[in-house]
Order: C-alpha cells, then structure tokens, then sequence
C-alpha cells in the first residue's frame, strides 16, 4: 500500500482519497480463484506525468492515466510442445507460490507525436519507470526476472486524421531493448498494412526475442466481459493526508534530478556520462560509488570489463554482480592487492558465483605476490639466464629491463605489481 | 436493460454459460431461459427506487484501512496445497493443454 | 438415569465440569442417537465417531489431570459441511467437492477443538447454501424430525435436524439470507446470525463474501451464547472481521433468563413483515408472543420498512453475483471433482465438463443468473440497483431502530412445508426468505427461536429478534426473557412435544406417504461411524 502510494507520487500522480478492489472475473488455471483481485473504478493512482529523456538529452513529458493495484497471476510451464510454448504443448504445469504477490500497474495516456522516435522513446520511458521503482526501493524491476513487465500498445494515425487507429498490444517484451524492437516493429508491420490498404485488427501480439517479430495472439472481442465488481473480501483503502505527506517528504530525487546531480558529483563530461545513461547503469554507479569507490574506477569497471562479459552473454550488466562486489574489487586493485588483470579474473569468478572478490581471491589463490624476496629470487635467475640484459641496463639502457620484467611476471604467473618488480630489477643490475 | 423486456434468449444463456464456464446441456440451456427470464422479471424491481441520489452498499459493516503487517504468516506446505488436487507433477498442479491465453 | 442428549449443552457442560459425567460418556450417547435416527433423518454428511470418542477421551484425560478447561470442554458439537475441517470432508453438500479433505481448519472449528469440544460431524446442508430446504443437497434431503415428509429447513437444515432431534446438544450453521434463522423456525431450535463481522469467515465456504456469517444453531438460547462467546471475536485472516470487544453472550443470556421484567423495553413490529402472506398458525403464534412480551413490560411498536419489498429483489441478485465469482475456484485444477470430455479435451473443456457435471441445478442457475446480472450492460440496472436498495434497507433499519430497542418478525412466512412442494418453483422458494434476507443485507444481527406450533398443523413456529450491528447481547439478553417467559407458560420446552416417530404417526393418520418411503437411500456419508468416501 505505502509502495503504491510511493509510486504514484513519484509518477506526480494524485492519491486518491477513497480507493477499492475489484475482482475482475475470468477462467484461467493461472488464476487460484478464477478472478483476479483489481483496481477498476477507483484505482489508488492517477493523473500524472513523467518525465523522460531522450538519448540526445531530449526532454519528453508522458502523461499517466492511472496507477492500480493488483495481484499478480501463478506461473505457467507448458510441457510436450516444441518450443515451450503454449500452442502445441501438451499439458502445463501451475505453480502458484507467485500468485497473489501484491503489483502495480501503470497506464499511460495515448503518446502522440512521438512518430519515428517512438520505439526510442518507450525504451526511455520504461527505462525511468525502472529507474524510479528502484529508487523508492519497491522493486529490483529486472525485466528479465518479470519485476517489471511491459505490454507496449502501438497505433498509427494518418497524418491530419484525428480519430486514433487501431491499437495492438504487444506482450512478452523482457528487457529495455525489447521494447524499442518491438515498438519499432510492430509501427513497421502495421504501417506495411495500412500502406497496402489494409486494416489492423486489434489484438493482443506477442514478442518473439530470437526472431524479432510479433505475432497474432487473441483477439479482442466482444467475449471479454471481465464482469467487474467490487471485491466483498477487502475493505476500501483510505490514504490520510498524513501518510500521503510522510510518504512524499521521503519519496526520492526524480530519476532526471537524480541524473543532473550524479553527473556534477562526479565531474564526467556529457560524453561519459550519457555512456553510463546508455548502459542503464546510473544506478549502478551511484550505490558502487555510495559503497567507496572513485566515481572514475566505478565507470571504468562497468563499462568495461562488466559491460563486455554482458553484451557477450546478452544480459543486462546489472544482473552479474552487485555495486558492492564491484566497490569490492575496485578497493582490492587500488590497493595494490591485485593487478587489473588479476581483478578482471577476480570478475569472472564473482560473475561464476563464486562468493565475493575477497573470496574468489582466497579460493583461487589471485593476490599479488608483494614478497621481495620471491622477486628477488625470480629476478636474479633472469638476470643470470640474460647477462646480456645486464650489461645494456649498467649502460644506462633502461629499456632493456622490459625483457627481464616480462620474464619474471611470467614466473609469478601474473602475481605481481609489474611496478615493484621493475623498481627491484633497476637495484639489482645498478648493485 | 431495464426498459426493454427482460426475455432471456437461448444464445444468451450460452453466453453466460460460456463465461462461467458451464457445459449446459441444449436442453438445461432452454429450460435456464424460461426459469432466468421471469427471475429476472422478478428482481429487476430494484430498479424502481434505485435513484441516482441513492449511494451503493458494497459491505454491510463500513470498515477501511485493514491492513496487516507485510510479513509472511502461516502458509501450507507443498504437500498440503498439492494435497486435493486432482493431478500433481513435479510440486505443481496439472492440467491438460490449454487452448487460450493469458490475459 | 438421564438421557444424556436431551440434556442442553450448558447443563450438559456443568455435569462434564464437575466429572460427573464423561465426555466419552456424552461423546457415546450423541453417536448412539445418531445411530438410531440417521436411517430417518440423513442430517450428517459425515459422522467422525472414532475420532470424537478418541478426542474426548482427551478431554477426560485432562481434566482429570486436574487441567483447567474452557467452559464447554467435552460437549460434542455438530459443524456444517460448509465449514472447513481438516479432518474430515467438507463438500458443503456438492458434488464437486466430493471427499475432499481441506488442508485446514476454519477458524470459527479450530477455536472449537480449542475449546475443548468434540466434533461430531458434518451436517447436511443445500448444495454450496443455496437454498431453503436442503433438497439441493447433492446428497439427498434432510428430513424434518416433526414430520419426515417435511423440509427441515435449510440452507442449515442438517445441522438444525440433528440438534432438533438430540443428535447434538448444538452445531455451528451459517446464515447468508436465513439459513440459520429458517431451519431453526421449522425445526422448534433456536438460531443465531450474529452481526457482519462478528464471528469470522475464513475457513467457511463462500457464498456471498458479503452476506455470510457463522453461527451457533441449539435448543436454547443460552447454549446458542455459549458457542458465540466461543467461536467470536476477530480474526486477522477475514479483512471484513470487527476488532470489536465483545461481550459475554453468556452472561447476557442469563441475565435475560434470571430477570424477566421488560420494562422500558421497545419492541418494534415490521409492518411490512406481519399479516398477509403468512400463514394464520404463524401470525397467531406471533402475536401471543408479542402479547406475552407486552405482559412483561415491553412496549410494542409498530414500525415501517417502505423498503424491505425489495430485499428479496437486491437479494437474489446480489447473492448469484458474488456467488457467480466465488464459486469460479471449483474448476478442476487445485481440488476437488475432474471430469475429462470423452477423448480427453482443453483445460477450458475440462473445466466446464467438471462444473456441468459436478453443479445441481440450483447452482447452475445462481451461476448464470449472477453472471447475467455483472455482465456488462446490466451491472448498473441490476448488481449497481441492487447495491442502491441495500442502502435503503439500512436506512429502513436506522429509522426504525431510532424508534425502538429490537426489532421481531416471524422467522418463517410458513411451517415447515412438504418435501417436493417447492423444489421446482425457484421463486416461490426465494420468497421464504422474506424475513430472513433483511438482516443479511444490513449486516445486523438476527436470532430465531421457537414459540410455538401452529395449531393447525402442529408444527412449529418461530420469532425473529434483530438488533442494531453489534448489539448481538441484546439479542441473546430479551431472546432469554422470552424463551423463559415461554417454558413458564408451556411447563416445558418446546422440543419436549417432538414426536418420538417424528411424526411417522401423524404421517398415517393424515394419510401422507408412508413411511418407508421417507427413508433415505444408504448412501456414502450416512454410515454413523464409517464417513463419508
């Protein structure tokens, strides 16, 4: 209920004074009672306005219609079919430990004008709902793990017609970048239709990740006949000006403001920092930042190392390792404990499961060896194996030392600050 | 509505047996027709003094806020809950294919 | 040596109290009593004999370990099949939930077993509480123990039988539009809805979410008080349950009993619920009730309710509505009855296969007419009308009890009638509803208990007492004056003039059906000691 509230406030919705359940009544195994319990006529949220930025900084306001409770259906595996799917399966399995789970469910209004920055712009504004739903802390909002789901209505209108054409609502959609293809899509398919004179119907569609296309679901029709009513088992909710002014005092900077304070925090140009935007880890950065990182090694990890392991495995970087892990890692090679190579493994194992970098570092034994002797030892064996090397640094060929270095780090196996063993190599030819 | 007569038809009452999910016999069908069409004559008298002006009860005894704290209370087991179902698989429920989509 | 079941559930509790009688002892007699008349009556669905003998020779066991138990400690008690118990089936008298055992218990029977009472079993009722008879029972009937060609009642018919024939000194009912408060009109037993809220739902198989409530079904009033004390009070998992303090019911009832002067007393007459259409036995009754209640110093009121001519309407429409939905979760998939279309078929098959097969007729058309009155393009005409007259019956009730204290109307428009006379006549059986429903769509309390027979068919008759919500004391406080002022001037309970044969003699004199053929068919549940299948 506070989360709800939260929501709406942070999606400048107003709170409504006296808000109620519904159950909205329809078979399906996925339901426990055959009904969902709803919002309808007096949703807990609405009327409100976002604000969403473009990759090129653009501003754009989207209008909320409404933000309603609801509770969340069991989870569906459909067995015996090819693909997992439902058509062709042959029996499904329900398992209900998800039903029930309290969520909510924001409507827009029609977004006009967006035209051919419209798959851009729902990928921003879904982005920002993610954004605000994980800073007020009610939700990971992992669309890959269904936190955050959207259903992506699109209709195209003839320029000068005034009348809205027939919309089709696309679901499946499990990640930001599905919503822009999936947008953009179904804007191409139905434009290819009206084009040829067609009509589109309107209907459900689904998202299909690996081939990038939608395709037909149910109809909408006169069938549908939810027969809502209000819920007898629930009582109506009646916010007080107090909790509705406790709850915005606390609520959280905007996503933009939030953004606007970052970027100056951490002195980045507008380059670096739209980087960060595009990556969708400004959250990201903030809490490995917040845990003690230097704003500069958190964006070098991130969106480096982190980001390519997750564009190779197409996940979001987010979902490898936590702020912390990488505020962990960072303080481990900044003080000297391991070398960047050291810690991109150190990565790989966190990014395995393998527990926190301190210890992957124990269990795959990775710290750097700081014993000068063992250098000492490893260097003294090089020198003795290159006598040459020797002579041309006594020459005052410092370069020449590059040869040495090399043999020695491919003894330590990489355990070691290449610096230290230089500083060491240097003493050893002048003694 | 209302004003019109309350005559059920037969492709009604499938209708509704449809979004109930009921497989009424044709013969249940015609007879629910006749026997719905003078209830609904009967009851479609609370129309005559449910003005406008007149607020809807949903529940009989006002109560609001009833809240409890969001913590996890007593559940069933697996077993449990798996315990009346008609077919189980893999600590989940089992039903045959199913021909619509989620909604 | 007394006859243990006829005793009322409080004498029967003091005895156990002071170990002067066992509970298996009390346990024994109930199951022998249910031995001998369910052959007639068919009132249980399940009888759980070894398991209440094993449960109160429990409860001997610790009392005579010196434990101190609840008042009621080792009385048997009867619960309808409505109810979830995890112990035994809970069909609530349908097909489609044939066998199945709930993985838990309602609240209203695990603060039973808390109490230390001794579940019998479980009694027959219409199928899902829909109905007035208990003929929509996908069981079979329960007859009426003053006359077996008689409806009992219903939708609580079972419950009301087994206590009217001293199969159970008291039970646990629940009353959605009257079916605590009919059954025991028809049956000579006293019946009590408590207030909305009042005594949780979770556990009790819904009907209408915003009509039902639990309550106590007995031969006293004061025994109907003792299991409210029991079973009441607020429950976290029922949102719509009051955090009310309430008080003793106990304490009210004697009160009513010990004092029997009603001076100052204002006792409100629905006009709209006395004179016509009801039967002369039941308006005479009434009146000398009435009458006896004005000799002890009530002043008797008559008030108005313009509109409780359209409860029935709003009723039976808002009833099929809720019911419509909350009886969408028997679908095959969680529990109960799966039937599978020749050949196998869609879930969607299976389930309207297993609802065409596992549903009565009664409930088919509560269904559909619920599902007709939420579609779209009638809500507003008929569930949003009939939500409209809901308010209005509440502001009929806040008038008339700014008039007067408590509020009486028949129980019932009839006696007892006969089995088969209404079953296919689904709105000449809604109207028996008529006193009943009122109560149900206001929320208030309403208790029914027995004043008579009517003289020309000798069977009995009750009174209705409603209240203000909350003022369920009230109820059980004038309810006892009356019941008292009543035996004073019968010399005994009413229930003593029930007819050892139940009225088989009576059946032959007037020359109705015979006997044999009022009997029952043996079927799965009647066994007294083997359950239901």
């Amino acid at each position: 209920m506070r989360y709800s509230i939260s929501l709406g406030l942070a999606l400048g919705c107003s709170i409504a004074e006296s808000s109620r359940f519904a159950r909205k009544n329809y078979f399906y195994p996925d339901l426990a009672k055959n009904y969902q319990i709803s919002q309808y006529d007096e949703p807990i949220a609405f009327e409100g306005e976002v604000e969403v930025e473009l990759d090129d900084g653009t501003l754009v306001r989207i209008p909320i219609e409404r933000a309603h409770m609801e509770e969340d259906a069991g989870k569906l595996t459909h067995v015996g079919g090819a693909t997992g799917r439902i058509q062709g399966a042959e029996y499904s399995l329900v398992d209900y430990n998800r039903a029930g789970v309290p969520l909510v469910e924001i409507v827009t209004k029609p977004i006009f004008g967006a035209e051919h920055r419209a798959p851009e712009l729902a990928r921003a504004y879904v982005g920002t709902i993610r954004d605000i739903v994980r800073s007020l802390g009610v939700s990971d909002a992992r669309m890959e793990r269904g936190n955050l789901r959207c259903d992506a209505n699109v209709s195209l209108r003839p320029r000068g017609q005034e009348k809205l054409g027939t919309r089709t609502e696309t679901k499946n959609v499990n990640s930001l970048r599905s919503v822009e293809r999936a947008v953009r899509y179904e804007i191409q398919r139905q434009a290819a239709i009206l084009a040829g004179g067609g009509t589109i119907i309107q209907e459900t569609r689904h998202w299909h990740e690996d081939t990038g296309t939608t395709s037909a679901g149910r109809p909408k029709s006169d069938a549908d006949d939810y027969r809502y009513f209000p819920e007898p088992d629930l009582l109506p909710v009646v916010p007080s000006k107090e909790l509705i002014a406790e709850l915005r005092a606390a609520l959280p900077e905007s996503p933009a403001v939030f953004r606007r304070r970052l970027q100056t925090e951490y002195g980045f140009t507008d380059g670096e920092f739209r980087d960060i935007l595009n990556a969708n880890l400004l959250v990201e950065m903030e809490q490995t930042v917040a845990a003690g990182a230097a704003p500069a090694q958190a964006r070098k990890w991130w969106l480096g190392e982190i980001l390519r392991i997750a564009n190779a495995r197409g996940v979001e970087a987010g979902t490898l390792i936590s702020p912390f892990h990488v505020s962990e890692l960072i303080a481990l090679v900044e003080s000297g404990r391991l070398t960047d190579r050291l810690g991109r493994q150190v990565l790989e194992g966190v990014v395995a499961g393998e527990g926190s970098p301190d210890e992957v570092v124990k269990a795959r034994g990775l710290a750097v060896v700081s014993d000068d002797a063992a250098l000492l030892a490893a260097i003294d064996e090089a020198l003795a194996s290159q006598p040459d090397v020797l002579a041309k640094i006594r020459d005052g060929k410092v370069q020449a030392a590059g040869a040495v270095i090399g043999a020695v780090m491919k003894a330590m196996r990489g355990q070691a600050d290449a610096a230290r063993v230089r500083e060491l190599v240097l003493e050893r030819a002048q003694g | 509505m209302p004003d019109e007569s309350p005559s059920i038809t037969a492709d009604q009452v499938q209708h509704l047996a449809n979004l109930a999910r009921i497989a009424l016999t044709p013969a249940e069908i015609e007879h629910l027709a006749v026997e719905l069409g003078s209830i609904v004559e009967s009851v479609r008298k609370v129309t005559e003094v449910a003005t406008p002006d007149v607020p809807a009860t949903s529940h009989p005894i006002p109560l609001t806020n009833i809240f409890r704290a969001d913590v996890v209370g007593d559940t069933l087991t697996n077993e449990q809950a798996l315990s009346g179902a008609p077919e189980a698989f893999d600590g989940r429920f089992r039903v045959s294919a199913i021909l619509g989509e989620e909604q | 040596m007394t006859d243990l079941t006829r005793l009322p559930a409080a004498d029967l509790a003091d005895l156990l109290t002071r170990r002067e009688v066992s509970s298996v002892e009390a346990t024994r007699a109930s199951l022998d009593r249910i031995a001998a008349a369910e052959g007639d009556l068919h009132a249980f669905l399940h009888v759980a004999g070894d398991a209440a003998l094993k449960r109160a020779s429990e409860i001997d066991q610790l009392r005579a370990d010196g434990h101190d138990l609840g008042p009621l400690a080792g009385v048997p008690v009867a619960i309808k099949d409505v109810l979830c118990t995890k112990d035994m089936p809970s069909t609530a008298g349908s097909r489609i939930l044939e066998g199945w055992v709930p993985p838990y218990d309602a609240t209203v029977v695990a603060r039973l077993r808390s109490a230390g009472l001794v579940p019998l079993g479980k009694t027959n009722m219409d199928e899902f509480a829909m109905g007035s008879s208990t003929e929509h029972s996908a069981y079979g009937p329960t007859h009426n123990p003053w006359d077996l060609d008689r409806i009992p009642g219903g939708s609580g018919g079972g419950s009301a039988a087994a206590v009217a024939a001293f199969e159970a000194p008291f039970a646990l009912g629940s009353d959605t539009g009257g079916s605590i408060r009919q059954p025991a009109a028809v049956t000579g037993t006293v019946g009590m809805k408590p207030t909305y809220g009042g005594v949780s739902r979770y556990g009790a198989i819904a009907l209408a979410s915003s009509l039902d409530q639990v309550g106590p079904v007995s031969r006293t009033v004061l025994d109907s008080a003792l299991l409210h004390d029991v079973i009441g009070g607020h429950d976290p998992h029922d949102s719509t349950s009051l955090e009310d303090v309430w008080p003793s019911f106990a304490d009210a009832a004697r009160a009513g009993a010990s004092n029997l002067a009603l001076s100052g007393l204002r006792v409100g007459v629905v006009r709209e619920l006395h004179g016509e259409g009801f039967q002369a036995g039941v308006r005479q009754r009434f009146d000398e009730a009435l009458a006896l209640l004005a000799a002890a110093g009530a002043e008797i009121v008559e008030v108005s309710a313009p509109h409780f001519e359209y409860a029935i309407a709003a009723y039976y429409l808002i009833l099929p509505a809720e019911a419509s939905s909350n009886l969408a979760k028997y679908d095959s998939v969680r529990f109960g009855l799966r039937v599978t279309p020749e050949g196998g078929g869609t879930v969607e098959q299976v389930m309207s296969a297993t609802r065409e097969a596992g549903f009565g007729p009664e409930v088919k058309r509560r269904i559909i007419l619920g599902t007709y009155a939420l579609s779209a393009g009638y809500y507003d005409a008929y569930y949003g009308s009939a939500q409209k007259v809901r308010t209005l019956i509440q502001r009929d009730f806040d008038a008339a009890f700014s008039q007067v204290d408590v509020l009486v109307t028949p129980s019932a428009p009839t006696t007892a009638f006969k089995l088969g006379d209404k079953i296919d006549d689904p709105l000449a059986m809604y109207l028996n509803d008529i006193t009943t429903i009122p109560a149900n769509l206001a929320g208030i309390p309403g208790m029914g208990l027995p004043i008579g027979l009517a003289p020309e068919d000798g069977l009995p008759v009750g009174i209705q007492l409603m209240a203000p919500a909350r003022e369920d004391a009230r109820l059980y406080k004038v309810g006892a004056t009356l019941e008292a002022l009543l035996h004073d001037t019968w010399g005994h309970p009413l229930l003593d003039l029930l007819p050892a044969d139940f009225g088989r003699s009576r059946a032959g004199a007037t020359g109705h059906a015979s006997p044999a053929h009022l009997v029952p068919p043996p079927g799965p549940g009647t066994e007294p000691d083997g359950g239901t299948a």
